[in-house]
């Protein structure tokens, strides 16, 4: 009879997300939801201090309160050798403190109570001895002569220099840069910030005495990963140790290393036999975790008849007092080398310096697509300032030294091989959007009437997937990933992943993924993450990662239980395996549609009634080495009006045009623009982790760490160009974090772009009022901005 | 953090209450709508080891224009204000700041009374009152007094209220016909506390200004009445220029500090230009220029 | 200290010291996890959920503050089975992404929609401008407002006539 006619909703279907079942009925099950019987509490002692020395912790007081069960310090970690720590960067850092505290709530000591409101109260009743040293506050006073060494425990540590990395051709760029008509250059800082999810981090940690069992609810990006990394730490053996990250409130990146709470809280319920849950408070999540960007760049581009001949950036880099960057092993600054962005430049140098600071550890986090968005933002900045010092209009200077769309796959000189992309097709979406010929001229009516109008853009290329594994590990751990495929007899999956969605929509995406190659819906397909101990092994879900590896993965799998499936049809309608075609869930004989089998037919017979030779059931599993990252991309245009009178501005419009590639459901695609726009928001208007003097973190709860509200985020336009990427098997890019690596600089251009006649060449973010008149009064006076 | 322990008492009555405060003296502090107090006490920056939770006495709560005085009565909400279209019609000032107090979720409980008793020189309250001419009163076991507002406010979350006392009513005047006020606050975003806030009242009188009223919210170690500006106002002709040269007076009373919010010198600029624009729309709304 | 609290219209006891918070209380000593807790200073209203039919930031207020009075959890949305519009809103307009703030952003609508069912996106976003959401960037959770309140007018007009809605 006639073929059903019932979509299947695979590829580019705005599917309803199965997960919202239970989080709009409040059934999530986040970390601090997990309650064991015989559970304790445990609480962090924190030092106020950013540098001193510790002479001594006296507990007696803190363990003589009741309810208090244990004392936990740096000396008592230090006897099972868990005070330090590895870190993703291959430097270590202290658990609890032994010898000295280096940064400001640093970890020093852990009270273990029956209620978690005693094991408060205990903190206060603990005594530290500390002698106060001289804080450094900033990568620039790590360098100078005769400042404090802050890693004075690390063997070959003689001052607060990390690192030196370069990349690039220095002789080609300074070539470039002797021949250009101008070279244009720019110093910014991008400021520390902190991806801060709604929910912070915390950990259940259960070491059962009687099987030896660990099993860790852990709100954890990168369950497997972390779960190897437990065992090298801990001893544990690691088919010993079941890590669970079950629901996770937002991760950004802030839950993706290890942090000291979760290896005293294991420690902890090793030593006493009993469950131990951790949950940070906001002020611990903003002052300890991993913090993001904190680079201080410089850029100089070459110009020569008005194309961009040469690049050259410089960073300074403050990474706190350990060096924890959760990156690849392989690059000191993540992929800051994407620097050159959507322009094709000929020749190009990057260095990069990495300092020691009396600050919390991380950098690489908060949506940053490993330091893309430091590099983005430097580029667009640059360029922007380059087209005015030219005199050329921003849109026009862009898309005349764009990468065209002939030249892909492009390779660029600092390395990359950048598989997709039509810059100029989102800019020009971009600018019909905004209606950019028309805002020029609005901006010239508003000039005279004295109005502060301004137009910003930014056309940024992300670079995300990691990774082949060529040049990508963590640790060691080449970066692939894995789905793991199985159909069951009346024709339902499950679907297991080495990613770990924390509110992406993997439970719903990945279903369609499944539902495009093998005609099932989505519904008709569960799927699994976060539990070590039930899915295969990945890197996890950061960095834009899960669809260009998991999501390769889950399709190539598919393809293997549908040719699989092709075997079983074909034995079912008695036709040689040639002669069967699949298409939307009906394997069929050529020729002869009406002679089929539905794939639910196909999964039965795999059960009940399979080929003879063929091995029963239908299952596949797919470790994915992703053969090159992928590159999303856009344009982002920004308009904004300044009250010259008090530096506030406002967003007027705001459109967003970007390029992932085959979208799997354009409803979540959007849903994490429209998040990314809101974070780039928050980090150019008013998010900042500032120190005083003394290195007192100013930052550190949500009174001084502002978060945008629904009032003052700007409303979004989005529009949208497919380019597909060649490599990847459904043709899809990764998105999650292109608006936070594209939208800042736009931002700030824009009011740069308001201010620059009145003689505004910069302002570092965020754009607060008082830095925006001040940079107006200071142009206005005639001193350098 | 957590709060320390504490001493738990609801008292049903007023009485019972200011009993209550006279037992436990400077161990003991009233519980109204809790938005400043329970932040604290889970900072630990307060830990009283007594709360009389007032919430559930009668007759706290009443909102009211009579003989001239508009009553606010202790356990009123700042939701309540933000609400009233009495507070819309008659004391804009009120109006304009009532829906900048935090956010909407703490304006269910938080009141104008704890507001004014915390005495937070970033707190909206206190420059409202000041600009308004208002008093509150305090009441205790030993009896009941009216202080001004000036007088009230003393320093830094310091009033003269004494332990034993609770502040059951803020008083407002009445403004007279050919009044319009105004608040103004920057403030990064919503929630936050005030960068700069002016509170602007004026009250014209055969065409020339009668009464100014002029307060600033975060520019000083309290909330600050700007008195020679307004001394300056006074019987002054409402001119553009007038404005300008109050405004200058206004952001000279104001002591702000530097910090992330802006420095002292982008504050009293602030200043000077949001009591210019205060008065200019208070002129307005006073039927000036008609 | 004892107290009685009607939680989803269900009377609940508990013995609580007084400075347990509300939402600790609600959590722990009920059982109710819906309701999260994001920060330390009444600034994320993750916590949020409705006293006597108000939204109150659970965080900020002590158990023994609610003795004898209504809260309304995320938990009491659904009632009997049959998901509020809100929920379904939420759900239709892709207004969560990980799900930790929308308890409290439910509880505000439901509160917004029940005073003014018919709000402007401004009034919306002056609404929920004490919840603050790191994932969806607020486009989506308004018109998850919006789809709520036109269900809820739409099966008000389909209300017979004599109906009482009291």
């Amino acid at each position: 009879m006639a073929t059903d006619a019932t979509e299947i909703r695979g590829l580019g279907h705005s599917v309803k997300r199965v997960e919202d079942d239970r989080f709009i009925r409040g059934r999530g099950n986040y970390v601090e939801d997990v309650n064991l019987p015989n559970m304790l509490w445990m609480s962090i002692l924190r030092s106020p201090l950013a540098h001193a020395k510790v002479n001594g912790i006296d507990t007696s007081r803190a363990q003589a309160v009741p309810g208090v069960v244990a004392v936990v310090t740096g000396e008592l970690m230090a006897q099972h050798n868990l005070a330090w720590m590895p870190t993703l960067s291959g430097d270590t850092q202290a658990v609890l403190a032994t010898d000295k505290v280096r940064f400001q709530g640093q970890e020093v000591a852990a009270v273990i109570a029956e209620d978690r409101y005693v094991a408060k109260d205990a903190l206060e009743l603990i005594d530290v001895d500390y002698e106060p040293l001289p804080p450094i506050t900033d990568p620039f006073r790590a360098m100078a002569d005769g400042a404090a060494l802050i890693r004075d425990e690390k063997e070959g540590q003689a001052d607060n220099h990390i690192f030196h990395w370069e990349t690039g051709d220095r002789a080609a760029w300074e070539k470039a840069a002797a021949e250009a008509d101008r070279v244009i250059d720019l110093d910014t800082f991008y400021p520390r910030c902190h991806p801060s999810p709604l929910e912070t981090c915390g950990i259940v940690a259960d070491v059962n005495p009687a099987t030896g069992k660990a099993t860790l609810w852990m709100t954890s990006q990168a369950p497997h990963a972390i779960r190897t990394v437990f065992a090298l730490v801990t001893g544990l053996p690691e088919h010993k140790i079941r890590i669970i990250s079950p629901d996770i409130g937002g991760g950004f990146g802030n839950k993706v290393p290890v942090y000291p709470g979760y290896v005293v809280a294991t420690a902890a319920s090793l030593l006493l036999g009993r469950p131990v849950k951790w949950i940070e408070d906001r002020y611990e999540n903003l002052i300890s975790t991993g913090y993001a960007r904190d680079f201080h760049m410089t850029g100089k581009l070459a110009v020569k008849d008005g194309k961009m001949t040469g690049l050259y950036a410089k960073v300074v880099g403050d990474h706190g007092a350990f060096y924890a960057d959760a990156q690849p092993s392989k690059f000191k600054v993540g992929l800051f080398h994407i620097v050159a962005g959507s322009y094709d430049i000929p020749a190009a140098f990057v260095e990069a310096d990495g300092y020691y600071t009396n600050k919390a550890p991380g950098g690489v986090a908060y949506r940053c697509s490993f330091r893309v968005t430091e590099a983005s933002y430097l580029i667009e900045r640059l360029v922007q300032n380059a087209a005015y010092e030219l005199g050329v209009d921003p849109s026009e200077f862009r898309m005349d030294n764009f990468v065209k769309k002939d030249q892909f796959p492009y390779h660029s000189v600092l390395g990359w091989e950048y598989d997709s992309g039509d810059y100029e097709g989102a800019m020009n979406l971009a600018l019909e959007k905004v209606n950019y010929a028309q805002l020029r001229k609005d901006q010239e009516e508003a000039r005279a009437q004295g109005r502060l109008l301004g137009i910003g853009l930014a056309s940024f290329t992300e670079v995300v997937g990691a990774g082949p594994s060529k040049d990508y590990d963590i640790l060691g751990l080449k970066m692939f990933d894995s789905a793991e495929l199985r159909l069951h007899p009346t024709g339902k999956a499950v679907l297991k992943l080495g990613v770990k969605s924390q509110g992406q929509g993997h439970e719903t995406t990945f279903a369609q993924i499944v539902a495009e190659e093998l005609g099932l819906q989505p519904e008709d397909v569960e799927v699994q993450e976060g539990d070590t101990d039930h899915t295969p092994y990945g890197l996890g879900t950061y960095a834009s990662r899960s669809t260009p590896t998991a999501g390769a993965a889950t399709a190539i799998v598919a393809r293997k239980l549908r040719e699989k499936g092709t075997r079983i049809a074909a034995h079912l309608l008695e036709v040689a395996p040639e002669d069967v075609e699949f298409e939307k869930g009906r394997f069929f004989v050529r020729g002869a549609p009406d002679k089929a089998k539905t794939i639910q037919d196909v999964a039965f017979a795999s059960y009940t009634n399979f080929p003879e030779g063929d091995e029963p059931g239908l299952e596949g599993m797919c470790y994915y080495d992703p053969p090159n990252m992928t590159f999303p991309f856009g344009t982002y245009a920004v308009v904004v009006e300044v009250d010259p009178d008090t530096g506030v501005w406002k967003v007027n419009k705001m459109v967003a045009v970007d390029d992932c590639g085959v979208r799997i459901n354009p409803m979540i695609v959007e849903g994490q623009i429209h998040g990314g726009l809101t974070e780039g928001y928050g980090i150019a208007a008013m998010e900042l982790i500032t120190f005083d003097e003394d290195g007192n973190c100013i930052g550190s709860n949500f009174m001084d760490y502002l978060l945008p509200t629904a009032w003052e985020t700007p409303r979004f336009e989005l529009g949208e160009t497919v380019t597909p990427s060649p490599h990847h098997p459904i043709g899809a890019k990764g998105v999650g974090e292109s608006a936070t690596v594209g939208s800042p600089a736009a931002y700030v251009n824009a009011v740069i772009d308001a201010l620059w006649h009145l003689g505004v060449r910069n302002i570092d973010m965020p754009l607060t009022s008082a830095k925006v008149w001040e940079a107006i009064q200071q142009a206005q006076s005639g001193a350098p901005a | 953090m957590l709060p320390a322990s504490f001493q738990y008492q609801r008292p049903s009555t007023l009485d019972e209450a200011l009993a209550l405060l006279a037992e436990h003296g400077e161990d003991g502090k009233v519980l109204a709508g809790g938005q400043s107090l329970i932040p604290l006490m889970k900072l630990r920056f307060a830990a009283p080891e007594h709360l009389v939770d007032i919430n559930r006495i009668p007759g706290l709560d009443g909102l009211s224009e009579e003989d001239g005085v508009l009553r606010i009565g202790a356990l009123v909400r700042n939701a309540t204000l933000e609400r009233s279209d009495l507070l819309k019609s008659r004391y804009p000032v009120m109006a304009a700041a009532a829906p900048m107090i935090s956010d909407p979720i703490v304006r269910n409980l938080g009141t104008v009374a704890g507001s004014l008793v915390h005495a937070d020189p970033a707190g909206d309250w206190g420059s409202v009152m000041l600009a308004l001419g208002a008093s509150v009163v305090l009441r205790s076991s030993r009896g009941e007094r009216e202080v001004p507002m000036g007088e009230f406010l003393v320093d830094t979350f310091t009033t003269s209220t004494e332990p034993d006392e609770i502040l059951t009513e803020v008083r407002v005047p009445a403004p007279a016909p050919g009044s319009g006020g105004t608040y103004l606050k920057l403030e990064r975003k919503v929630g936050d506390f005030a960068t700069v806030a002016v509170g602007v009242q004026l009250t014209l009188a055969n065409g020339t200004i009668g009464r100014a009223g002029i307060a600033l919210t975060a520019v000083g170690s309290k909330n600050i009445e700007a008195e020679e500006a307004e001394g300056y106002l006074s019987g002054a002709e409402p001119t553009e220029e007038a404005f300008a040269e109050a405004a200058r007076l206004a952001a000279q009373a104001s002591d702000p500090q530097s910090d992330v919010r802006g420095s002292a010198d982008y504050k009293r600029h602030v200043v000077e230009v949001f009591t210019k624009r205060g008065l200019a729309t208070a002129y307005e709304m006073a039927g000036g220029g008609s | 200290m004892e107290i009685t609290v009607t939680v989803n219209g269900v009377e609940r006891t508990a013995d609580v010291e007084p400075r347990l918070l509300l939402a600790h209380v609600i959590r722990d000593s009920f059982g109710l996890t819906g309701t999260h807790v994001g920060c330390d200073t009444t600034s994320c209203g993750a916590c949020t959920v409705l006293l006597d039919g108000v939204p109150v930031k659970s965080c900020t207020m002590f158990g023994v503050q609610a003795d004898g009075r209504e809260v309304t959890t995320v938990e009491g949305l659904a009632a009997g089975g049959a998901l509020d519009p809100i929920q379904d809103g939420f759900k239709q307009e892709h207004g969560l992404q990980c799900g930790f703030c929308t308890p409290g952003m439910m509880l505000v609508t439901k509160a917004l929609l029940a005073g003014n069912p018919d709000p402007t996106e401004d009034e919306i976003r002056w609404a929920i401008s004490g919840n603050v959401c790191r994932c969806t960037g607020y486009m989506n959770i308004v018109k998850a407002v919006q789809w709520a309140a036109r269900n809820m007018a739409e099966s008000r007009t389909a209300e017979p006539a004599a109906a009482s809605t009291s």
